[in-house]
């Protein structure tokens, strides 16, 4: 029954899904080819309102990190996530060519974390509402890396 | 010296930060502004214009109930960590422009305890930011600097030798919040908030009130016999390409950042340099922002500041003394008051009147520099 149980993204116009597979929507500018994330209705970098969304890379490397050691408060965060609170992996990722961005990381031993090193995009249930899957950054796993 | 168009500080005013129960954000406000008038030796009618703002404890206006209803043009500011900054860039304009002689500029706040809560409807976020757990400014300033001591070879006992010395600093000023000394193995064993950062590396939000009277021109000297002129102060937003607090991505093109962009603007319009400063306050709002914000507003290199605080420098007894009144760190964050609590500290310090916090050497020219959220920084220039 839980395969038959629907599960909702957190919020559709930041993840989509292609073949099962979560992908990041961002934006690609027009004009001067900027990438954002989220989709933005113009660029931050040309002002250009000829601006399109784009799926992101899934692959890129850890920019930089860091672990949440105390529970966030509710609001923003969800009540439910607050209880169930356990310290996790933040960072930024580099997708090559595109954009650094910030998504938690199924990692949160700072002891397996290095700048630089590969991730995957990945789904992870929301904390304190396990019916919607937000999207977060695994390691690569060596013999794929 | 004074020129027609210089402006100057005449008075300043503080009410001690920290936790003050059963008194109100816009009472500590009131009390900060009776204190610079009586330090300028003036009355609350001699003002002829106004500004203020603090960003969780009420109208700044509101305080003319308080200090007197006397018809003078006060404008609120609400400008994050730069409230402060915003204020007194408003009635710097207004002084330099002419349209006002004397002025009062007050920043208070009062916020409840633990890390603040925004919610990202507010900055422009969708809420999914929140719920996912990435709305924490802590999370920023570590990836921050986790990134930055990567690049620049900065090392966590520095980060802790910052927090040493902003508590040793607190520990002399009687207006801080935090005034134990704590030792470096201490700041380092401390609790983890965000890798690298523990504990006794985070300012605190917090309650405090400072107001500044400023005059212009041929007032300046009929009002007070130590003046500290305001060179210059610069306010800066965020350019495409800059690392800020609050962003779901950033670009791989980087830029400089609004406090380095900010602070050449405020070093250029005073006609002074980085190497020219004898004291200054920086954000601090956690070890690794004091770090990378003294290279980022010039007053030293990327990197250097691994030798220039291992060795002692930024101490009150150094060659650049940093934070001197134990800055954010020692002194809490009234988002509010925290601007204006800066250039209240370069004013005693460059007056000789700091007291147990004063600076050995003689000090002509003190710098200020805020930061915050969305990417905001405003500096001062200040001379006597």
């Amino acid at each position: 029954m839980t395969e038959a149980r629907q599960l909702r993204l957190i919020d559709g116009d930041v993840i989509g899904c292609t073949e099962r597979e979560p992908r990041l929507i961002g934006s690609v500018c027009g004009q001067c080819g900027t990438v954002t994330f989220p989709r933005q209705r113009s660029c931050p970098r040309c002002t250009s309102e000829d601006v399109h969304a784009r799926e992101l890379a899934t692959r890129g490397e850890l920019w930089s990190w860091t672990i949440q050691c105390f529970a966030p408060k509710a609001p923003p965060y969800l009540p439910g996530g607050v209880e169930e609170f356990e310290p996790y992996g933040v960072g930024y990722i580099e997708l090559p060519g595109e954009v650094r961005v910030e998504a938690r990381l199924t990692e949160s031993d700072p002891e397996r974390l290095r700048i630089g090193m590969p991730m995957d995009l990945t789904l992870i249930p929301v904390p304190g509402a396990p019916d919607k899957l937000t999207f977060a950054f695994e390691p690569v796993s060596e013999e794929e890396a | 010296m004074s020129g027609g168009d210089d402006v100057a500080v005449v008075g300043v005013g503080i009410h001690a930060f920290g936790r003050h129960d059963g008194v109100t954000g816009l009472e500590m406000g009131a009390i900060a502004a009776r204190r610079a008038l009586a330090d300028a030796g003036i009355t609350w009618q001699e003002v002829d214009f106004a500004a203020g703002g603090s960003d969780a404890a009420g109208n700044a206006d509101t305080s003319v109930s308080i200090l007197g209803l006397t018809g003078v043009p006060f404008i609120n500011v609400k400008n994050g960590c730069a409230t402060g900054g915003s204020a007194l860039t408003t009635a710097h304009a207004m002084l330099v422009s002419g349209a006002a002689e004397v002025a009062l500029v007050v920043g208070f706040d009062k916020h409840p305890r633990g890390a603040f809560n925004p919610l990202p409807e507010e900055w422009g976020i969708g809420s999914w930011y929140g719920e996912t757990g990435l709305m924490l400014t802590t999370q920023f300033f570590a990836l921050k600097i986790q990134r930055y001591m990567a690049e620049h070879g900065i090392s966590d006992s520095t980060l802790a030798r910052v927090a040493a010395k902003a508590f040793a600093n607190g520990a002399r000023n009687p207006n801080a919040w935090r005034r134990t000394p704590l030792s470096e193995d201490e700041i380092l064993g401390a609790r983890m908030v965000n890798h690298p950062l523990t504990q006794y590396m985070f300012c605190s939000p917090g309650e405090g009130a400072v107001a500044l009277v400023l005059a212009r021109g041929g007032r300046i000297k009929a009002l007070s016999d130590k003046p500290v002129y305001l060179r210059s102060v610069a306010f800066r937003t965020r350019r495409f390409g800059s690392f800020e607090v609050f962003s779901p991505s950033i670009p791989i093109e980087s830029a400089p950042s609004a406090t380095t962009e900010a602070a050449a603007a405020a070093f250029e319009e005073a006609g002074i340099g980085p190497g020219d400063v004898d004291v200054a306050q920086i954000q601090d709002t956690e070890s690794g922002a004091e770090v990378m914000h003294l290279a980022e507003t010039g007053l030293c290199e990327h990197g250097e500041q691994e030798a220039l605080i291992q060795s002692g420098e930024t101490e009150l007894g150094g060659r650049l003394p940093i934070n001197t009144d134990g800055g954010c760190l020692a002194c809490g964050e009234p988002i509010g008051a925290s601007g204006l609590r800066q250039v209240h500290e370069v004013v005693l310090q460059l007056r000789g009147e700091a007291g147990e916090h004063q600076v050995p050497k003689a000090c002509r020219v003190g710098f200020t520099q805020v930061y915050g959220a969305p990417g905001v920084s405003a500096c001062t220039v200040l001379t006597v």
